[in-house]
């Protein structure tokens, strides 16, 4: 039994879902925010994006489009490390999803990287006392202070 | 600062189903005998102290000895490498997010 984690970030932005939409899909955009890529928006496509290399990892994350629903959903997997890491990079078999919904005053432009595979289940973690649940508590305080700090902007709480 | 190395090492060391549920066991109590360990499952007494030693040299559990017993607790810092690992990326999103609000806006002010 394994359970997997995501992590999400997720903010309300002011501009429509079309100009937000743009800067996820087209690859120039995407390297001025991400990471170097040669992205396509188009279904089953691969790309990769190129990171600095990491310990035995090269750096190059595999990715193939998964979903691709102007302007309002992007899917694509994410898998960190190349074959020649059998270790830390491959550990990274995941999925990226971008969704956009238009609210008022702008989008709530929301990101989930799911499928962190942690070993055992949840309980194991929690009953640690100085551990996981902790460490859940700060991950979520990062969350939010983060989305704390753009309120300006018209920022919401997931 | 967790190293690829110490990650892969907690991440194999909980890989395996049996070894996880000794180490789980463990986690669920503040200290627990050897002995108890053994009697709580069918796993023989020999495979049982193979998993105590690994989780041990993962730094995942910490061992007490008093005469003839041998007790375990779980290592507060145990986790620490998986914990890591999460915050390395949530943080990375984090930034990622902050760059594409900062791109968005600049676009705009063109």
């Amino acid at each position: 039994m394994s359970e997997t984690h995501a992590i999400t970030v997720e903010k309300v932005l002011p501009y429509p879902p079309e100009r937000i939409w743009r800067t996820l899909t087209r690859s120039d955009l995407i390297a001025k925010w991400l990471m170097p890529n040669d992205f396509e928006p188009v279904v089953g496509y691969r790309f990769t994006f190129k990171t600095k290399p990491m310990g035995d990892w090269d750096g190059i994350v595999h990715c193939e489009v998964l979903q691709c629903d102007p302007p309002s959903m992007l899917r694509y997997s994410w898998k960190g490390g190349a074959d020649s890491n059998p270790e830390y990079g491959s550990r990274l078999n995941s999925e990226v999803t971008w969704t956009l919904t238009k609210v008022e005053g702008g989008t709530r432009l929301k990101m989930v990287h799911d499928g962190f595979v942690l070993p055992g289940n949840r309980f194991a973690y929690e009953a640690m006392a100085p551990g996981w649940g902790k460490v859940m508590d700060g991950i979520a305080r990062v969350t939010a202070e983060a989305t704390v700090s753009s309120q300006a902007s018209g920022t919401t709480a997931a | 600062m967790t190293t690829a190395a110490q990650l892969t090492s907690v991440m194999k060391t909980l890989a395996d189903p049996t070894r996880r549920a000794v180490f789980e066991r463990i986690a669920g109590e503040r200290e627990i005998a050897a002995t108890s360990l053994v009697k709580g499952t069918k796993v023989s007494q020999p495979a049982v102290s193979q998993h105590l030693r690994a989780l041990r040299d993962a730094g995942l559990v910490m061992e007490r000895r008093e005469g003839r017993h041998i007790y375990y607790r779980p290592a507060p810092q145990g986790l620490a490498p998986l914990i890591d690992w999460l915050s390395h990326y949530q943080a990375f999103w984090n930034e990622r997010f902050d760059n594409l609000e900062r791109l968005l806006k600049e676009e705009g002010d063109e």
